[in-house]
C-alpha cells in the first residue's frame, strides 16, 4: 500500500513541486491540492508547501489561513492525520492556529538562502519518528520570516509537552531557544522553516531531509 | 453613516522587534540623540458603512483582531476619525 499525499497549492506556493518529488522518492504519491478545495478525504497525509501564499501580504499566512481548504487542513489535522507545513506552510500553521507561537522577522532583517544544521530534538512527532535525538542533519533554510516567538507561558507548554522537533545548532534567524520545528501536542502537526524536499539527494548537497520524509510517509498510515 | 477608521497594529511589549531596534541604531548616524523604545508597526486606513459609531468601531475591532494583527505577537488599536 502507497501513502497518498496532498500538496496543497496557493496562489504563491513555489515549493509544490519539490515537496510532491521528494514524497515521491521515499515511495509515496503526490498530488496537488488546490486551496479552494474543501475534500481531503483521498490522502493519508497533507503537506503545505514553502512560497509566499497569496503574497505573503499583511503577514506570511495571514490570508492563506482564510482558504478554504484550511478548514479542511483543521478537521484532518483534529482526526489525527499527518500534517507537515514546510517554511511558508509553517508561518500558515501558525496563523491558522494549529501550531502554537509565530514567525517574526529574522533578528537581521535579512533574507536567509543558506544551509543550515540541525538537531533533532524530539523523535514523537510524524517528521521524526525515524530520527534519533540528537541526530545532526544539514537543510536548508530560505526565509525571512522565520524567527519562531512565543510568549513564556507558549514555550513552557512546548517544553513541557515535548513540542519541539528541530533546533538550529547555530541559531541564524533570532528565534526563540533556536527552534527551527515545532509540532502540536500530539505529534501528528509538524512545521518546520527549513526546506528538507531540497535535501533528498546528494546531487544537491545533502540527503539529510529522506530521514524525515521516510518518517513523515509512515507515519501516515499510523494516526497519532 | 460612513465612518473613517484607522488600525494601528504593534508588537506587544516584550516581543522583540528587530525593525524598531534596527530603526533606533541609525538614528545616531543621521545626527539625532535621545532617542529610545522605538517600535515598528503598520497602519491601515479604511472606511465603513455602519448605523452608528459604536456598530463601526466593533466592526472595525473584529477585522482588527481576526485579520490585521496576529494576537500572538501584536496587538492592534482602533480610531474612529471621522464620519459622513
Amino acid at each position: 500500500m502507497t501513502a497518498r499525499i496532498g500538496v496543497v497549492v496557493f496562489p504563491g506556493s513555489n515549493c509544490e513541486y519539490d515537496a510532491v518529488l521528494a514524497a515521491e522518492s521515499v515511495g509515496a504519491t503526490a498530488e496537488f491540492v488546490w486551496h479552494s478545495s474543501t475534500d481531503l478525504s483521498p490522502f493519508d497525509a497533507i503537506i503545505l508547501p514553502g512560497g509566499f501564499a497569496h503574497g505573503d501580504y499583511l503577514r506570511p499566512g495571514a490570508i492563506a489561513r482564510f482558504s478554504p481548504v484550511m478548514g479542511a487542513v483543521a478537521a484532518f489535522a483534529q482526526a489525527g492525520g499527518p500534517v507537515l507545513g514546510i517554511c511558508n506552510g509553517f508561518q500558515v500553521l501558525t496563523e491558522a492556529g494549529l501550531l502554537p507561537g509565530a514567525l517574526q522577522k529574522n533578528a537581521g532583517l535579512t533574507f536567509l538562502c543558506q544551509p543550515a544544521l540541525l538537531r533533532v530534538a524530539s523523535t514523537r512527532s510524524v517528521l521524526t519518528r525515524n530520527a534519533q535525538v540528537g541526530q545532526e542533519l544539514s537543510i536548508p533554510i530560505n526565509h525571512f520570516s522565520g524567527n519562531y516567538t512565543c510568549d513564556d507561558n507558549t514555550y513552557q507548554s512546548l517544553i513541557d509537552n515535548d513540542q519541539i522537533v528541530l533546533r538550529y545548532v547555530e541559531n541564524p534567524n533570532g528565534s526563540r531557544d533556536d527552534i527551527a520545528g515545532i509540532s502540536n501536542v500530539a505529534g501528528n502537526v509538524v512545521g518546520l522553516m527549513p526546506h528538507p524536499e531540497r535535501s533528498m539527494s546528494q546531487l544537491l548537497g545533502s540527503e539529510d531531509g529522506r530521514v524525515l520524509f521516510e518518517g513523515f510517509i509512515a507515519g501516515s498510515f499510523a494516526r497519532l | 453613516m460612513i465612518y473613517s477608521v484607522v488600525v494601528d497594529v504593534t508588537l506587544r511589549d516584550g516581543i522583540a522587534d528587530p525593525e524598531g531596534a534596527t530603526i533606533e541604531r541609525a538614528l545616531p548616524a543621521l545626527g539625532f540623540s535621545g532617542i529610545s523604545s522605538m517600535r515598528s508597526g503598520k497602519s491601515f486606513s479604511f472606511t465603513v458603512d455602519a448605523v452608528n459609531e459604536e456598530a463601526a468601531r466593533d466592526t472595525a475591532l473584529s477585522v482588527a483582531e481576526r485579520l490585521l494583527s496576529n494576537p500572538v505577537i501584536e496587538r492592534s488599536s482602533v480610531r474612529i476619525e471621522g464620519a459622513q
